[in-house]
């Protein structure tokens, strides 16, 4: 799993990246109400708005950690949004995007890095 | 503003100790949410009881021969009328009729006027109060004064167990008396929806009168964005969101805060306009919508009629964690406030369908007779 300073993970399976938001962020947001995920087709750019997580008290933009096509978006959200809060780096995946430029990838921060950032918070 | 030049609040330190995420608001470093976080708390107040510091907001002390005469000028509620031991809601207006403030004023005994203001407005506040008193009364700030809201359907037993005359009040008493020991000035009111009081107490007694209540395992400490949402929830307007100083208390759907006595003479700032608007002359209306579909429509999103047509804009909004829904309040033309009207709500760019509700979204439960 590899990470960016917006608190977006990704986990890569052969061309494929799963997209979530940290364990970290999940805690910040605070209870989740509802999550707008990108529809499947979708091309985005690394830094592009993908997803809203939406808490009781305010909007928060997810961006695409990599740049790719989206395949997938986890449906499962919609009726269950509270599953970002609950399984933030697992069941509560916003998106699968089909990489387009892989070697982002490799430049983002990996778990120790990440965790060496969140200690400068 | 750093966070170094930000106010604390005399509980500011039981905030920190109790897990609180503190945030700036209206000048002060105040708690948004504590270990339960935003869903939880709201749902423990309208279950249980909630308690809120709300020390930031201004409290004063009007004297003089008549104060309550010199402050109408100003503000538009009947307070000359207003009973000893009671309190009653009012807005402080500008020339013009628009709101510069939503406040609370009692006679809680014979020492004038009580006045709470709203944080983030007082100083604003209290100089346009003492210009209008001028010689004729005088504003006293009670900085050395701390402000606690107890609110929830067990917000009664609560307080009666440590200040049995509490249970003697209904809603819009507020008294002076002696309680935890100090000089203590109570009101059974709020802005939560719920039944509860707001306690205003010395400040070196603050932590301790906190911590005796938070001792009750009936009572929680709940942030600011539970009181957010249960006042959304309520169908409560804020000021510096739903009311500003181009929106009139009739716009905002306050009649009640323009008095009968008031209406009548007309002698209020801004009674030209108000007394058109009364008789129904109005351009825009405070209205409750249901987002039906998609995203929480948050301030600052516009309002379309059927046709797509920008008829108005979201003032609050958010999710009702009560109402198990995503509520918001905005303004729109009077032909469109009518309960059922179905409109849109543009949230990022997307239309999503909106029903006009009646207000409140969660049956508000003050206790008006005992």
């Amino acid at each position: 799993m590899r990470f960016t300073k917006d608190h977006e993970w990704v986990a890569v399976e052969g061309d494929v990246a799963t997209v979530g938001i940290t364990a970290y962020a999940a805690e910040q947001l605070g209870d989740v109400v509802f999550v707008e995920v990108p529809e499947v087709g979708k091309t985005v750019a690394q830094g592009d708005g993908l997803a809203v997580v939406e808490s009781v008290k305010a909007a928060s933009d997810v961006y695409a950690p990599v740049s790719g096509e989206v395949v997938e978006a986890n449906a499962e959200l919609g009726d269950a949004p509270e599953t970002v809060n609950a399984l933030p780096e697992s069941g509560g995946w916003f998106a699968k995007l089909k990489l387009s430029n892989p070697a982002e990838v490799d430049a983002l921060m990996d778990r120790d890095a990440y965790e060496a950032f969140l200690a400068t918070l | 503003m750093s966070n170094d030049d930000l106010k604390k609040t005399p509980l500011f330190d039981a905030h920190v100790a109790a897990g609180a995420r503190m945030v700036p608001f209206a000048g002060y470093s105040m708690p948004v949410q504590y270990k339960d976080g935003v869903l939880k708390e709201h749902l423990w107040t309208r279950e249980h009881a909630g308690l809120f510091d709300v020390s930031h907001m201004g409290q004063a002390r009007l004297r003089g021969e008549n104060p309550a005469k010199s402050f109408e000028k100003v503000v538009s509620a009947d307070y000359q009328g207003l009973k000893p031991g009671k309190q009653r809601y009012g807005v402080l207006l500008n020339e013009d009729g628009g709101i510069i403030d939503d406040l609370m004023t009692a006679r809680p005994d014979d020492d004038g006027l009580f006045v709470v203001v709203n944080g983030a407005c007082k100083d604003n506040d209290y100089q346009i109060i003492a210009e209008t008193l001028a010689d004729e009364a005088t504003v006293e700030r009670l900085e050395d004064r701390a402000l606690l809201a107890l609110q929830g359907p067990e917000a009664a037993a609560v307080l009666a167990a440590h200040v049995p005359e509490a249970a003697t009040m209904v809603f819009m008493d507020a008294r002076a008396l002696t309680a935890f020991g100090v000089d203590a000035i109570i009101s059974r009111s709020g802005y939560t929806g719920e039944d509860g009081y707001e306690i205003s107490v010395p400040a070196d007694a603050a932590e301790r009168v906190w911590n005796t209540l938070l001792a009750d395992e009936r009572v929680k400490p709940i942030g600011l964005g539970a009181r957010d949402s249960l006042r959304l929830e309520a169908g409560l307007p804020l000021y510096g969101h739903d009311l500003d100083e181009t929106v009139s208390p009739i716009e905002a759907g306050l009649n009640f805060a323009v008095g009968k006595s008031r209406r009548e003479a007309g002698d209020f700032l801004g009674a030209e306009r108000i007394t058109k608007e009364l008789a129904g002359d109005l351009s825009r209306i405070r209205v409750n919508l249901k987002v039906l579909e998609g995203a929480p429509a948050r301030e600052g999103a516009e309002i379309a009629d059927a046709d797509g047509n920008v008829i108005g804009k979201v003032t609050s909004g958010g999710f009702g964690p009560s109402f198990g829904g995503a509520i918001a309040i905005g303004f729109v033309p009077p032909a469109y406030a009518v309960i059922g009207s179905q409109l849109k709500v543009i949230v990022r760019g997307k239309p999503a369908a909106a029903e006009v509700v009646a207000s409140p979204f969660v049956p508000t439960r003050y206790v008006r007779k005992l």
